[in-house]
C-alpha cells in the first residue's frame, strides 16, 4: 500500500549554551544563531522518506512562517522529500491557534491529498503541545501524540508509544495524523546529490495571513538560575576521594 | 469555578496544579475518570468531584477524553480547566482546546487574571526560556508545569467532597484513538526516577567508552544516561537520552561525564539536586553550572572513583 505523507515542520533558532534575547525582552536574539528543525520533526521527515522508500507512494514537507521557511523545507528535500511548500504568512512566531489555521488553510488550496500527516510531538522553542490536535480537529481526522513507532499495516498504521512504565499501542485507520518524538529513527544526513536537488527545487507558495489566535506572547524572560559556583573537587584522578566523600554526603554510595 | 482535572496519567504534578488553582479561586471542583480517587480532594480543599463514565473511556482515548472534558465545560461553564503539563496532560487539553476553538496555554508556572485576559507565565524549550503571555478567553485551557507549585498545602476547608457522576455522549468513533495494547515495562533501575544518574557525551569517545559509566552506575544503584551527541552517533539508545527531547531527570546526583552542557540538554538534568561535572574542559557550561566538579579525563577519573568506591566498600566489610 504506498502512501502520500505530509510532514509539517518548523524553523526553529539552534541554541547554544545559552539563549540570547534581543533587548525589549519579546524576542530570541537570532543575529548569531542558526536554524534548524526541530528533533522531533527531522525524525519525522525521516520516517515520511522512509515509508516512501518501503511502501511507495510521496513525501511532502511543509513550513509556515516567513520566507525563510524555505530553508528547513529544502533541508527536508535534501534528506530525501519530494515536495516542499512553504505558507508564507510573513511574520515570525504565530501563536498556535493562527498557525493551526494556516495549515488548514494550505491544505484547501494543494492540488494534493494526504494519506498521513505527521508532526513533531512539540515544537523545540515555543512547545505549545497542540498544533497537530487542532489541525487533526478541524479536518475530523484521528491523531495520536508522543509516538516513537510506525508501522504500516492493512489499511492503517500500528503506532508505538512509550510511557513511564511501559509502551502502550494505537491502531489508526487512514486517513490519519500523528505526533511524533525523536527517537523514532535516527535521522540521515543529506546526501550530496539530495543537496543539490534541494537547491533546484520549486517550492509551492502559499502567501496567506491567519486571524491571530488568543494567545500573545509579551515578552520571554531568562529563567534564574539557583546553583551557588561549582565546588572543584580537584583535577584527574587524584580527585576521586573527595568524589566519593560527596557521594558518601549525598547518601548515594 | 476552575475545573481541575486530576486524571489524565496519575502524575504526582497533580498537587501543583491544585496550589495554582487554589491561588486562583476557593471554588475548585476536580475532574476524575474514576471515583477511586476522591478520597484524597477534601484534604486539597476540593468541593466537588465530577467523576466522567462513559464504555468509550475504558483506557486512555485522547480524542474521547477531551471530548468528554468539552461536554463537561459546556454543562458547568467554569471559568478555567487546568490539568498536569504531562505529556498526555498537554495532549488531552490540547483535545478539549481544538474542540472548544478555544486557546491553550501549555506547562504554566503562574495563573492571574480573570479571563479578560488571563496573565500566564509558561516554560518554552522545556524551560529554557520563560515567557510572560496574556490570553482571552472567557473559559481558560490551561496545564501547569509539574514542579510549579511550591508543595506548601493550601489549608482546606471541605470535610466531604460532593461526589457527582457525568455520563458525556460520545459517540462509538471516538474508541479510534483508544490504546488497544500495553505492554509492561521490565524491571529495574528507570532513567526517570533514578536516585544516580551516570551520564555521558561527546567526551565518552565511543560506544565501548560507556562500560566504565556503567559500572559506575550499577555500583550505585543508578541508571546511565547521555547526551543527543552520543545518541546521534549510535553509541546509545535513544531510550537513554536526557534532555529536552529525550527524558528528563531530577535525581539526587547527576554526573555528567564529557557533556558540555548545550540548553537542549541542560533543560534534561537542571531538576536535579546536585550536579557532578567531569570535563576536560574548565569553562564547560556544565562545569560552570554544576554543584561540584572534577577538572580531567572521564576515563582516567571514573576508574579512581570506582576504586575508591569498592576500596572503602571492602574495608568497612572486613572492619565489621
Amino acid at each position: 500500500m504506498s502512501l502520500d505523507v505530509l510532514v509539517c515542520v518548523k524553523r526553529v533558532p539552534a541554541p547554544g549554551a545559552k539563549v540570547p534575547l534581543t533587548e525589549d525582552g519579546r524576542d530570541i536574539d537570532t543575529r548569531h544563531l542558526g536554524f534548524t528543525i526541530g528533533p522531533h520533526e527531522e525524525c519525522a521527515v525521516e520516517e515520511a522518506v522512509r515509508l516512501k522508500e518501503r511502501h511507495g507512494g510521496s513525501a511532502t514537507v511543509l513550513a509556515v512562517g516567513p520566507p525563510e521557511v524555505a530553508e528547513q523545507v529544502r533541508y527536508a528535500i535534501a534528506m530525501g522529500a519530494d515536495r516542499g511548500v512553504v505558507v508564507d504568512t510573513g511574520q515570525d512566531e504565530l501563536d498556535p491557534q493562527a498557525t493551526a489555521a494556516a495549515i488548514v488553510h494550505a491544505l484547501g488550496e494543494l492540488d494534493a491529498r494526504f494519506d498521513l500527516i505527521m508532526f513533531g510531538n512539540e515544537s523545540a522553542d515555543a512547545g505549545h503541545y497542540q498544533v497537530g490536535v487542532r489541525v487533526a480537529t478541524e479536518l475530523g481526522w484521528p491523531i495520536v501524540g508522543g509516538i516513537k513507532g510506525i508501522e504500516v499495516t492493512d489499511g492503517g498504521v500500528r503506532l508505538r508509544r512509550e510511557i513511564a512504565d511501559g509502551s502502550e499501542v494505537y491502531q489508526l485507520s487512514l486517513p490519519a495524523a500523528v505526533a511524533v518524538k525523536e527517537g523514532l529513527n535516527l535521522p540521515r544526513y543529506p546526501s550530496l546529490p539530495g543537496r543539490l536537488k534541494a537547491k533546484k527545487a520549486k517550492l509551492d507558495t502559499i502567501s496567506w495571513q491567519p486571524p491571530p489566535g488568543g494567545l500573545r506572547k509579551i515578552r520571554l524572560r531568562q529563567p534564574e538560575e539557583k546553583r551557588a559556583d561549582s565546588v572543584l573537587l580537584g583535577h584527574g584522578p587524584e580527585a576521586a576521594p573527595a568524589v566519593v566523600d560527596v557521594l558518601e554526603e549525598l547518601g548515594v554510595c | 469555578m476552575l475545573l481541575l482535572v486530576v486524571q489524565v496519567d496519575d502524575h504526582p504534578a497533580w498537587l501543583d496544579a491544585v496550589q495554582l488553582a487554589r491561588g486562583l479561586t476557593d471554588d475548585v471542583h476536580a475532574v476524575l475518570f474514576d471515583a477511586s480517587r476522591a478520597d484524597e480532594l477534601a484534604k486539597q480543599g476540593i468541593k466537588a468531584a465530577h467523576v466522567v463514565e462513559h464504555d468509550v473511556l475504558s483506557d486512555y482515548a485522547p480524542e474521547a477524553y477531551g471530548e468528554a472534558l468539552a461536554q463537561l465545560v459546556g454543562e458547568l461553564q467554569p471559568s478555567g480547566v487546568l490539568a498536569v503539563g504531562s505529556e498526555k496532560g498537554n495532549e488531552v487539553m490540547a483535545h478539549l482546546a481544538a474542540r472548544m476553538r478555544a486557546p491553550f496555554a501549555a506547562n504554566c508556572t503562574q495563573i492571574s487574571g480573570t479571563g479578560r485576559p488571563w496573565l500566564i507565565t509558561r516554560i518554552r524549550g522545556g524551560g529554557m526560556l520563560l515567557e510572560d503571555a496574556e490570553m482571552d478567553a472567557g473559559c481558560g485551557v490551561f496545564t501547569v508545569q509539574p514542579g510549579a507549585g511550591t508543595g506548601a498545602e493550601t489549608p482546606s476547608t471541605v470535610d466531604q467532597v460532593d461526589v457527582r457522576r457525568f455520563t458525556p455522549d460520545l459517540r462509538d468513533e471516538l474508541a479510534r484513538t483508544r490504546v488497544i495494547e500495553r505492554t509492561e515495562r521490565e524491571a529495574g533501575v528507570s532513567l526517570a526516577t533514578a536516585d544516580v544518574v551516570v551520564s555521558g557525551g561527546r567526551g565518552v569517545g565511543s560506544a565501548e567508552g560507556y562500560r566504565v559509566l556503567e559500572e559506575l552506575a550499577e555500583l550505585l544503584g543508578g541508571a546511565v544516561g547521555c547526551s543527543r551527541v552520543a545518541t546521534n552517533n549510535g553509541w546509545r539508545p535513544h531510550s537513554d537520552q536526557v534532555g529536552l527531547t529525550g527524558t528528563k531527570v531530577a535525581p539526587k546526583l547527576y554526573i555528567a561525564c564529557g557533556i558540555s552542557g548545550a540548553t537542549q540538554h541542560w533543560v534534561g538534568c537542571m531538576d536535579a539536586k546536585a550536579i557532578l561535572a567531569i570535563n576536560t574542559d574548565p569553562d564547560a557550561p556544565m562545569v560552570t553550572r554544576s554543584t561540584y566538579s572534577v577538572i580531567g579525563d572521564l576515563h582516567e577519573v571514573l576508574p579512581a572513583v570506582i576504586a575508591e568506591i569498592r576500596a572503602r566498600n571492602a574495608s568497612a566489610g572486613t572492619s565489621g
